[in-house]
């Protein structure tokens, strides 16, 4: 282990009101590996942006080879041999890898994608990637473009690599081989940091973890003198107490099933590994889980946007007493089967609402199809309209809004009033309450309380670990697609769900 | 025969030749520029409008002024055309079909407006000024091309434009291949973005781009009214030879070195009526047809062998807000 490569003192960053940054202190040795570890919205990667120029420190100092440096821009961070891998790749699609490493560069004097590509080969040959520099981006595998990432900022010369969240797209086999690669150019003397929230990865690949926590910095600790639950423990925290009202319903008969259902992309990744759980009529079900666990693409395989490689989705429907299987029916399908669900998506303005129109003919979207004149009646939705803006307290200078005007809570308060005016028997929520503030967050809890009073199955994806023990009756974790365990809300701990997230049990058996 | 028909093709696709690289260029910056056609009738008549008063204003025209007055103000109209786009799609934002399309009909209004003044000017009793002049010093052919017999006509007796749009598209297809600027440009078409954190200048390079592409596309309009229409401009003699171009440019896949065979294939299409002994008016109309249903056709292939290589720029046609990132 070398000499500091780069050491950052008391940074603060700060958004408006909301603290992503306090008082960080970090520092990377050369020839090591450092993780830092934290949940969703710890401050993570504002951090890793800092580093790499796109966003400015409120205060603090960075520090490189022992002096003082600022870094305003991703041009300065390039200056300083830092190179940050993305999550998102910024990559041309019909280039090949060479012509997408190269671009951009000014310095070399003669163009030559030949000589690039003989240094592309050297540089794939010191570390022991696996790359073919002429092939095009758009016939490669996720990890191949990663790889392409990676070499991009090498080829530039970067001495301080950070890489947000490698392995969140890659199969176990790809994670291996990067891992070795990474163990690679720390021996050669190369300062990497990796931004991770799966312990199992920590444990293995680092050196160093330092952890951060809703934006505060908790401690470094040595990897070899640690354990798994004691990293939980810094993650998560004590439990906070946060006064949710929990009723108990008297009566909860099943009301929909998931058996085994299992979903692969097309790329091979598994993104569903046999889940199955029960859903029953009013309680809340919560769903903890690392983002992009396969929330998203359980919840939409439940309302029909998902298609599934193996498994059944079964509805009791209360008012027949028939029981239907949902599987690869389309939504409008489902509908026609008197299954009444609401879903409100994570992504409020892509998939919710419409943001060029305004809250009446927003609720109009779910209500199209009633009434056989060939022209919109517009009075029943202006009405609703009205209703959700006077009960939901929406903040809008009128229903002729357009939605996109609206600030996110407002939005998110006409979204999820409108899916609840349809009466669903099943309302799924996901990250209902992100972007709002503690008042309508409270508003939302309650609006979902009520649902589950009169007799609706909840399912509520959230990532706040306080929220979830509070408001739940159950609470399901799931990690890798897979479903880690199933605990009760009231006799649960953070760190006991925090341990089901982390855990590396899903990780490797999905080969 | 053959020959003739041949290098009348030839002649009829070089017009075309010139606006679909000068559209690729546009296109690989992203930017779907739909006012090729009007940017084309602006080249023809600029030149048009520098030849009248060249020849009006000396007794004997100077071949080297006669060539050189009608090229620069051809290249000046259809520059300050493509200026014209850029400000209101790269700068501005605005969408660029109606951009493109406004382009179209302001610059055809323009042309007809200074055709039809020019030919009050002249107080002739045809609709149509005659540049005699001026046209035969564009004509000029190499010396040698009529000795050589059929070989000499095939290859050798075109004009200066004609070879200049042969060796333009070759080297536009080099720039894109081989530099690194052709690489940062094609960059730029496929994913600004990308380019942009690459460090790349974006709207300097559309501006560029798309700004020399319109010169290019002019140049056409240029050679349609000195060189094929002998000097004679008439209003809306220049048809629909903009839309052609653009759709040699699906044609061709956006390679200009595939629009040099595409053009001599559509100039070919086109005239053939002239060709085929015989033919009622409704067969002439129907072979007009053809360049657009062999584009049609060439559409429907690549959209269903989903090469990626052959799709258009995957940005062209939006506009790139960094911002919005």
């Amino acid at each position: 282990m070398g000499a500091p490569a780069i050491e950052l003192k008391n940074i603060t960053k700060t958004f408006g009101q909301i603290v992503a940054n306090k008082d960080v202190c970090l520092t990377v040795n050369k020839g090591e590996i450092l993780s830092v570890l934290g949940e969703n919205g710890s401050g993570k990667t504002t951090l890793m942006n800092m580093i790499s120029g796109i966003y400015y420190p409120d205060h603090g100092h960075i520090y490189i080879d022992g002096q003082e440096v600022l870094i305003r821009s991703p041009k300065d961070a390039f200056k300083y041999k830092i190179g940050m891998i993305h999550q998102h790749f910024k990559l041309v699609d019909v280039f090949s890898a060479t012509e997408n490493i190269v671009l951009g560069l000014k310095d070399e004097k003669n163009f030559s994608l030949k000589d690039s590509e003989k240094k592309i080969r050297e540089i794939t040959a010191q570390y022991g990637f696996e790359l073919e520099p002429s092939k095009k981006i758009h016939e490669m595998s996720v990890s191949e473009k990663q790889t392409v990432e990676i070499i991009k900022v090498l080829y530039r010369g970067a001495d301080i690599l950070i890489l947000d969240e490698p392995t969140a797209v890659l199969t176990p086999q790809e994670t291996k081989k990067l891992f070795a690669v990474l163990r690679n150019m720390r021996d050669s003397g190369k300062a990497i940091i990796i931004i991770t929230h799966k312990l199992h990865e920590v444990l293995s690949l680092s050196d160093r973890v330092s952890v951060l926590r809703k934006g505060e910095y908790i401690g470094t600790v040595n990897t070899a003198e640690t354990n798994e639950s004691e990293l939980t423990e810094m993650m998560v925290g004590k439990k906070i107490e946060l006064n949710i009202e929990r009723t108990k319903v008297e009566e909860t008969p099943d009301r929909l099933e998931i058996r085994n259902i299992s979903c692969i992309n097309r790329e091979g990744v598994t993104l569903l590994n046999n889940v199955s759980f029960t859903a029953r009529a009013g309680e809340i079900l919560g769903i903890a889980g690392i983002a992009g666990s396969g929330q998203r693409e359980l919840l939409e395989s439940i309302a029909g946007l998902q298609k599934l490689n193996e498994g059944e989705i079964l509805y009791h429907n209360p008012s027949t007493g028939y029981t239907e299987n949902l599987r690869d029916k389309s939504p409008v399908k489902i509908k026609e089967l008197g299954v009444r669900l609401s879903f409100v998506p994570e992504d409020r303005l892509g998939m919710g609402l419409v943001g060029n129109m305004d809250i009446i003919d927003n609720m109009l979207l779910r209500s199209y199809k009633k009434g056989k004149s060939a022209f919109l009646n517009r009075k029943n939705p202006k009405d609703l309209a009205n209703k959700i803006i006077e009960d939901l307290e929406v903040v809008t200078p009128s229903a002729k809004t357009p939605v996109r005007r609206l600030s996110g809570g407002n939005v998110q308060k006409v979204l999820v009033g409108r899916e609840i005016a349809a009466s669903p028997t099943v309302l799924m929520v996901a990250y209902p309450v992100r972007g709002l503030d503690i008042n309508s967050s409270y508003l939302i809890y309650n609006l979902l309380n009520k649902q589950k009073e009169s007799g609706v199955a909840v399912i509520f994806v959230g990532e706040d670990l306080d929220v979830l023990i509070e408001l739940c009756d159950r609470i399901m974790v799931i990690n890798s697609g897979k479903i880690t365990g199933i605990v009760d809300a009231e006799t649960a701990t953070k760190e006991e769900i925090g341990l089901l997230m982390t855990r590396n049990d899903g990780g490797e058996s999905n080969e | 025969m053959i020959v003739s028909f041949i290098q009348r093709a030839v002649m009829q696709g070089i017009p075309l030749l010139y606006g679909s690289t000068g559209e690729i260029i546009t296109e690989k910056g992203g930017h779907l520029n739909l006012g090729i056609p009007g940017i084309m009738y602006v080249g023809a008549i600029s030149g048009v409008i520098g030849a009248f008063f060249y020849e009006q204003s000396v007794e004997t025209v100077n071949p080297i002024l006669a060539v050189m007055i009608p090229l620069l103000s051809s290249v000046l109209g259809s520059f300050i055309m493509g200026l014209i786009y850029c400000v209101l799609t790269v700068t501005l934002h605005s969408n660029q079909n109606v951009t493109g399309l406004a382009m179209t009909t302001f610059g055809v209004g323009f042309g007809n407006f200074f055709g039809g003044s020019l030919i009050k000017l002249t107080n002739s009793d045809t609709p149509s000024i005659a540049l005699v002049e001026t046209s035969r010093c564009f004509k000029t052919a190499l010396p040698f091309a009529d000795k050589l017999g059929a070989i000499g006509e095939l290859f050798f007796s075109y004009s200066f434009l004609a070879y200049s749009a042969i060796i333009i598209a070759i080297l536009v297809t080099l720039f894109f291949n081989k530099t690194r600027a052709g690489l940062h440009l094609r960059a730029i078409g496929e994913n600004p973005a990308t380019a942009d954190a690459a460090g790349i200048n974006v709207n300097r390079y559309k501006y560029v781009s798309t700004c020399i592409g319109s010169i290019i596309a002019g140049l056409g309009g240029l050679y349609y009214v000195m060189d094929y229409a002998d000097g004679i401009w008439s209003n809306n003699g220049f048809g629909d030879r903009g839309w052609l171009a653009i759709a040699l440019v699906i044609f061709a896949v956006w390679r200009p070195n595939f629009s040099i065979i595409g053009s001599i294939l559509f100039g070919g299409l086109l005239i053939a009526y002239n060709y085929i002994p015989n033919l009622s008016f409704e067969q002439v109309e129907l072979i007009k047809m053809t360049p657009y249903v062999v584009t049609i056709l060439v559409l429907i292939i690549i959209s269903m062998r989903q090469k990626k290589e052959n799709q258009p720029p995957a940005s062209l046609g939006l506009s790139y807000f960094r911002e919005e990132r």
